[in-house]
């Protein structure tokens, strides 16, 4: 009989903070400037020039550490980790060894077996490194620094996943965290959230864990998923074939769906990490501490308790509206422009998540503004526009943002009640189609629906269908 | 008490350090290495019971700046101080992953 295996998983997940600068110099943090226009000296690393912690980055990671369960280290310190690699312009990182700001938090995921902690060992502030950018023409590499300097936090989580799902849950969970906290937008195509996946495999019962790999480069929920899968098969065959796995960086190729061990730099292992100078401790007071937990905003827990309360929308709606802070964003300043809280969320939960489902969108991808669909959902509500109108209105509105009014107005989609109008195309529609007319006349309701039908085509979809049927009933 | 440094160890700080020393100046530091190693060892016979270890010498704390932005861009100035340079980028000779 096989052995029966079990994955040991931890991660260590690094966020791009959402500052306007950078953790040490006053250069912007904005993305796609033309290389190196966001530069200076501290954060090119030229010789004599000193870095100055920005304040921001220690309250952001604080109040992931807070909500995150972690214990805010009072006094906590930078350390130089010294390596050469010409995306790093100093030969060192300032990031932090000794003392990280946050250690043994935890937050709580939900698995098929009900609700389980994952610990989170610790959380550091650090710099992030330039983008190298490879040039086929001159088989050289240019170095783009605009990057350089940018704050990140590392968290770093204890070894207590075990699947895929478990993995894929917890980073959906620290991800939601973060972006309600508003101190990251954690973009994983665009690299604001980047996961490292250090696995292992042992045989069930044992105590003892096996060596493991660290994977990178994984840069979606899916080749997360894949990279799990395949590394465990990877290091289960090794076992069974009596070789041992290697302890070593693998770098994964989505596209292979395989990875490779990435080549070692040099004994790069040994950092040489020693408290950074430049740079005098952070120390988090009561007072400081407490300014930063009463910042903390309002967190999906509360949001849904508060949106039952304050908008009676049903728990299941909430869950959905809440599962991401883009939508929850949307619901509330669209519901606060029109006050119909009830309208706002079928809206988003049936017309947006069909169209998400149809062009492939995470939420984060949304684009339309609260405005305009608080314009639509008075259009609708007021009868300007029928239903079927009113979705062909929103797929524009999803897609490019219009204004309805105005592309209403334009379009002449507004529904048509002047009865005059109406009457006088029924009655071309009861003269053309003599059959169904006699069918009803003859008992079959249903061929009501088809005279309908043949008006609402005439009329382009624009009537009043109250009214339509109304004076088909008269005529006939 | 003297410490004594393997050839070894040398070759492999010389490895970290990117320095690639001509057989004089690595008897030279080899020296000076063992000497800071004699140095930290009399250091290590202090009693230092209850002393909190220092990272920073002078008793500041807490030194911040404001997340307000106040560079501007002048990457012509700092690609000045590039060996070479291409497209607006520092040009580093190829490296692999
Ligand atoms: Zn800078």
């Amino acid at each position: 009989m096989s052995k029966q295996y079990e994955t040991v998983i931890g991660l260590e997940v690094h966020v791009e903070l959402a500052t306007k600068t950078k953790i040490f110099c006053s250069c912007s943090t904005e993305f796609g400037g033309a290389p190196n226009t966001h530069t200076c000296p501290v954060c090119t690393g030229m010789p004599g020039s000193l870095p100055v912690l920005n304040r921001q980055v220690v309250e952001y990671a604080a109040a992931v550490g807070l909500a995150t369960n972690c214990s805010i280290t009072r006094k906590c310190k930078f350390d130089r980790k010294n390596y050469f690699y010409p995306d790093n312009p100093q030969n060192y990182q300032i990031s932090q060894l000794y003392e990280p700001i946050c250690r043994n938090g935890y937050v709580e995921i939900d698995t098929p077996s009900g609700t389980k902690k994952i610990g989170i060992h610790e959380i550091h502030m650090e710099e992030d490194a330039g983008k190298l950018i490879h040039d086929e023409w001159e088989d050289c590499s240019l170095v783009d620094f605009n990057r350089s300097g940018v704050p990140l936090i590392e968290i770093v989580s204890e070894p207590d996943m075990r699947s895929a799902d478990e993995v894929i849950a917890y980073l959906d969970k620290l991800r939601l965290i973060i972006q309600y906290l508003g101190a990251s937008d954690c973009k994983l195509q665009e690299g604001s959230m980047r996961a490292d996946v250090n696995l292992s495999v042992r045989e069930v019962g044992s105590e003892k864990l096996g060596t493991r790999t660290e994977m990178k480069n994984l840069n979606s929920f899916k080749a997360i998923a894949r990279a799990i899968e395949g590394e465990k098969e990877r290091q289960i065959e090794l076992l069974e074939m009596g070789r041992p796995v290697i302890q070593e960086t693998r770098r994964w190729d989505d596209n292979k769906e395989s990875s490779h061990a990435m080549r070692s730099k040099e004994d790069a292992q040994d950092y040489r990490y020693f408290p950074e100078p430049d740079l005098p401790p952070v120390i988090i007071s009561d007072e400081w501490l407490e300014e930063i937990k009463a910042r903390q905003p309002e967190l999906r827990t509360e949001k849904l308790i508060r949106y039952k309360k304050e908008f009676d929308i049903p728990d299941y709606d909430a869950q959905i509206i809440t599962s991401s802070k883009k939508m929850a964003d949307l619901f509330e300043a669209t519901t606060a422009l029109c006050g119909k809280p009830k309208k706002v969320s079928n809206w988003l939960m049936v017309e947006t998540m069909h169209l998400m489902k149809e062009h492939d969108m995470e939420a984060d991808d949304l684009k339309f503004s609260p405005e305009n669909l608080a314009k639509l959902i008075d259009l609708a509500d007021a009868g300007t526009i029928n239903s079927s109108v009113a979705k062909e209105v929103f797929e524009k509105v999803f897609l490019d943002d219009i204004d309805p009014d105005q592309y209403v107005e334009e379009h002449g989609l507004k529904t048509v009640s002047d009865e005059g109008a109406l009457r006088s195309v029924i009655e071309q529609v009861i003269a053309s189609n003599p059959q169904s007319v006699e069918d009803y006349r003859n008992g079959k309701e249903k061929a009501i629906g088809f005279l309908v039908g043949q008006t609402m085509k005439a009329m382009k979809g624009k009537a009043n269908p109250g009214l339509v049927n109304q004076i088909l009933k008269e005529l006939l | 008490m003297a410490n004594m440094i393997s050839d070894e160890t040398m070759e492999y700080v010389g490895i970290l350090a990117k320095l690639e020393l001509s057989d004089e100046e690595r008897e030279q530091a080899k020296k000076d290495m063992e000497q800071m190693l004699d140095y930290i060892d009399m250091l290590n016979t202090l009693n230092t019971d209850g002393v909190e270890p220092m990272s920073h010498i002078f008793p500041i704390h807490n030194v911040f700046r404001e997340d307000v932005v106040e560079n501007d861009d002048e990457h012509e100035k700092i690609l000045a101080n590039a060996p070479a340079a291409k497209d607006g980028a520092f040009k580093v000779p190829k490296t692999v992953e």
